[in-house]
């Protein structure tokens, strides 16, 4: 079948090595009509640099407040099959494994109930079912739970779908058991994750180690990123075959070439705090000067492993520029040992939540109700202690705002005695 | 019990929740959970994992343009099923990834991958550039300055030999966002392309006190651009709001807010570049992204100018970095003089910044090289 929309630009992106969008879309397009009006559309968009797409509007499924984005594009005359065309944020499994059973059973139902186009998977890690309209969205999510036993995701002013690293399914330097963390977080959580109860929205990102293979430290409200408290665990004979050039550096990163490794080039002196030493036959590490920052572990993997007392450090406040610029998350617990059931956490968790409901403005993120009200503030609602780890330096203005209970008298003054002791 | 149009609520089932993690592992994922002790990449996008159970799984990592089919999906299913008993996982980065606990199937998998023409590109590990994260673009959302799926193909096309191979100092990491929303937020990635709108908002006065609320779209405004105004047309007062246009940095959020207030235009938008920034603690701690070029006009559908740009900064970082050092560690090294100078990029005045707490930026020092 010819398609309906010729689109001489869109086609220019069939070629060359990398995987194609559009010929994957071209080939559903034959059968799909909203795929022939997007690509149609797109062209436009090609032609005009400018998007064809209206914002919102409210549509949802009956009972959530988000996972639903409404979306409507603007030359309905041109472009009938997509003139409709919601997402559904289905939220993942955590660390996306999958049978290829429910692969199939979720395409059966989006070809028929949907456009048949998805992103694998949106950047906060569900699954993006692109494009239907708006009866078909009750129908979807009839089948989604009760033939895939899914569910919908977060959108708007919600807890966002929590997400995370492979973990202990697949990488030997997890520090804390991520899918199972971020399984426990998105249940406990379903109601906030359903219905837009916060200021704005919510993310939980949890990472295995310092490596931070979700950047949860960069995308994350809330960051949990593995770690540990005793020592690197040293096989001294796997060192010592990593500088006889018996095994490739880095598991191969780097190269596959077997080669001596230049130990005291590529890791001692790359190490941040110097805390290394290499005698010609043994690495001695001085892991109370240690940071922890994976360097080490990452190019020698068979000889060096995280140590075993682990938990996590959990950071706050990271978030994308708008509105007041972009933001790492901050350290406000060092360490917290993460095992089942989270008790320590949910708490701190849910302290944390009551203040930012309590205090946050319309739009205003966490990280950015606590430069507003102060660290000083959130650290006092959720109880917990100044602690060094939780700065890079002290602060260096002189504009201190101290507390008055910690000042002998308060902020009375006894103005007659002054003025017994100094004339005006 | 199928749906029942007329009776939404029959047999609702909400709160859910997704499907538990360990149901969709392989056997040898749960027999294994916690007790894998190294891993090694074999090739480019072939990884062993080694558990202290002895056992091997292999995986085999191919990128994907993250915009799929059915017919896609299918297919993955029906490669799963062929090698993986049925089993699959994708990546954070839109990866997926073919685990085989059996070595004799790999080397089959590995050649029936290569064999469906360009649809399964096998790399993404290591010292690479793996796949592009990146957002909506013109294919879906209203607020974009730039595609994001037209760019990333076009990008990934030019760079393909870096995604499989590991001939880079270190990974590179490349992201993109079509508006400053950042949904892919890009703020700490190696490379970031960024859409940008370079005029300020129009008002359709007539439109805006039947479509938005005009306090919200007032209270958006991270720069207090906007003020409440009445005007007047043809003899009709509306209310409406005003822009400050000498304030407005172009965010688009007045528009997310108040749709007659379109931002989107042909002429002003397009993408800035930024480099140097990076997530792991690995070394050195996470880094921002620093703006390399602040506009480049859109160029569908090829982009030639934002992919050139982006080959020259890969190119001069690669013969001249250091290995290990990522893009943000090398220019630290070499200094931001040396890196313009390097890349022939053009220093202008939008590279200083004068947004709050702009100072933190500038060079309190008098050392610099020449
Ligand atoms: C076998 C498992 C893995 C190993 C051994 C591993 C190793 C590493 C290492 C060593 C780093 C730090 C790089 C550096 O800055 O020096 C890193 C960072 C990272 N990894 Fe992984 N990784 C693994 C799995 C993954 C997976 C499955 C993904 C997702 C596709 C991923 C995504 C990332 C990302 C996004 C970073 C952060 C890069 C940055 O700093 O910007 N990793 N990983
Ligand atoms: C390197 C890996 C990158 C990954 C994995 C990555 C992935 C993502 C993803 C998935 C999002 C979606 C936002 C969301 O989760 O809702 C995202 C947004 C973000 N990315 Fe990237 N992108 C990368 C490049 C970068 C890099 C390198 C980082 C960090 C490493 C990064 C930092 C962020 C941040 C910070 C956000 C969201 C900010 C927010 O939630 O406010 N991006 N990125
Ligand atoms: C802990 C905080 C600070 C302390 C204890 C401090 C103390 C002092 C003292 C004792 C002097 C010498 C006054 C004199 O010559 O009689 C001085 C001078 C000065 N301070 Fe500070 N100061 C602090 C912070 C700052 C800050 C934050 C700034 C500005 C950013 C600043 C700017 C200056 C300047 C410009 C001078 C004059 C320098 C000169 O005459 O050479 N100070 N400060
Ligand atoms: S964050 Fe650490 S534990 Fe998680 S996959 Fe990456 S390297 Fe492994
Ligand atoms: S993990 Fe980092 S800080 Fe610790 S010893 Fe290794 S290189 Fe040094
Ligand atoms: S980055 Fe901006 S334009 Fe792109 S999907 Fe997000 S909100 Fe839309
Ligand atoms: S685009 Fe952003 S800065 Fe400009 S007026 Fe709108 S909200 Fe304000």
């Amino acid at each position: 079948m010819a398609l309906k929309h010729k689109t001489p630009m869109v086609d220019e992106l069939m070629s060359g090595p990398w995987p194609s969008f559009v010929a994957d879309i071209k080939r559903l397009a034959e059968r799909k009509p909203q795929c022939d009006d997007l690509l149609g559309l797109l062209e436009l968009s090609y032609r005009d640099k400018e998007g064809h797409w209206k914002h919102g509007g409210i549509v949802g499924v009956f009972g959530y407040g988000g996972g639903v984005i409404g979306r409507y594009c603007d030359r309905p005359d041109l472009f009938p099959n997509v003139a409709h065309f919601h997402t559904l944020r289905v939220n993942q499994p955590a660390s996306k494994f999958y049978t290829t059973d429910v692969l199939r059973k979720l395409c059966d139902i989006w070809e028929e109930k949907g456009s048949g186009l998805f992103n694998f998977h949106g950047s906060t890690g569900d699954i993006i079912l692109l494009g239907t309209t708006t009866d078909q969205l009750e129908p979807v999510f009839y089948d989604l739970t009760h033939e895939l036993g899914m569910d919908l995701g977060g959108s708007g002013s919600n807890l966002r779908t929590p997400s995370c690293c492979v973990g202990r399914a697949r990488c030997e330097w997890s520090c804390l058991d991520t899918q199972d963390l971020t399984y426990d977080l998105t249940m406990r959580y379903q109601d906030e994750l359903h219905r837009p109860m916060f200021p704005y929205k919510f993310k939980f990102k949890v990472s295995g180690c310092p490596n931070d293979c979700v950047a949860a430290i960069a995308r994350a409200d809330c960051s949990i990123i593995g770690t540990w408290r005793d020592n690197i665990r040293i096989d001294q004979e796997a060192v010592r075959a990593y500088v006889g050039g018996e095994l490739v550096p880095n598991g191969g990163a780097h190269g596959f070439e077997k080669r001596p490794l230049d130990i005291q080039a590529e890791v001692i002196d790359k190490c941040p705090t110097k805390c290394m030493e290499w005698d010609g036959k043994n690495l001695k590490i001085w892991d109370e000067e240690c940071v922890r920052c994976m360097h080490c572990i990452n190019v020698m993997p068979r000889a060096l492993r995280p140590g075993e007392d682990v938990g996590a450090t959990i950071l706050v406040g990271a978030k994308a520029p708008i509105l007041e610029g972009a933001q790492l998350s901050s350290v406000v617990i060092p360490f917290m040992k993460m095992e089942p059931p989270y008790e320590e956490f949910h708490e701190f968790v849910e302290k944390m939540w009551d203040w930012w409901m309590e205090h946050g403005k319309n739009r205003e993120r966490l990280g950015e109700l606590i430069q507003r009200l102060g660290m000083r503030e959130f650290l006092k609602v959720t109880g917990l202690k100044p602690d060094p780890r939780m700065v890079n330096t002290p602060r260096y203005n002189p504009y201190i705002f101290f507390d008055p209970a910690d000042v002998p008298g308060g902020w009375e003054r006894d103005t007659k005695a002054f003025r017994e002791r100094h004339q005006p | 019990m199928p749906f029942d149009p007329n009776d939404i609520m029959k047999d609702r089932l909400t709160d859910i929740g997704p499907p538990k993690f360990d149901k969709f592992f392989p056997p040898i994922v749960k027999k294994n959970y916690g007790k894998w002790k190294y891993h090694e990449i074999i090739q480019p996008g072939v990884l062993v994992h080694v558990s202290e159970t002895g056992d091997e799984l292999y995986s085999v990592r191919v990128g994907t343009p993250r915009l799929v089919s059915v017919d896609f999906i299918r297919e993955v299913c029906e490669i799963a099923d062929k090698y993986c008993d049925g089993y699959v996982r994708w990546t954070t980065r839109n990866n997926i990834e073919f685990l085989v606990s059996d070595k004799s199937k790999l080397q089959p998998l590995i050649d029936d991958l290569k064999s469906r023409d360009n649809r399964f590109p096998i790399g993404g590990t290591g010292a690479c550039i793996t796949n592009i994260v990146h957002t909506q673009g013109w294919v879906h959302c209203h607020t974009p300055a730039i595609d994001a799926s037209g760019i990333v193909k076009s990008v990934m096309d030019e760079l393909y030999e870096y995604f499989c191979s590991h001939k880079l100092p270190a990974q590179v990491r490349i992201s993109l966002a079509c508006c400053l929303n950042m949904c892919g937020a890009v703020h700490c990635s190696d490379i970031a392309i960024l859409g940008v709108h370079r005029k300020p908002p129009f008002i359709e006065h007539d439109r805006v006190q039947n479509v938005c609320e005009i306090p919200l779209v007032i209270a958006a405004c991270p720069t207090a651009a906007i003020k409440p105004k009445k005007v007047e047309i043809d003899g009709k007062e509306y209310k409406s709001v005003e822009i400050n246009n000498a304030r407005c940095m172009f965010c688009g959020n007045c528009y997310t807010m108040c749709p007659a207030l379109p931002i989107a235009d042909g002429q002003g938008d397009g993408a800035a570049i930024w480099v140097g920034g990076k997530v792991s603690n690995s070394r050195v701690p996470p880094k921002f992204s620093k703006l390399a070029v602040p506009y480049i006009p859109n160029e569908p559908p090829r982009w030639p100018t934002i992919v050139q740009t982006i080959k020259k900064i890969v190119e001069t970082y690669a013969s001249d970095a250091r290995r290990y050092e990522r893009i943000g560690e090398w220019i630290d090294r070499i200094g931001w003089e040396r890196f313009f100078e390097k890349t022939g990029l053009e220093f202008r005045h939008e590279h200083i910044d004068d947004y709050r707490l702009a100072m933190t930026t500038w060079r309190t020092t008098t050392q610099f090289k020449w």
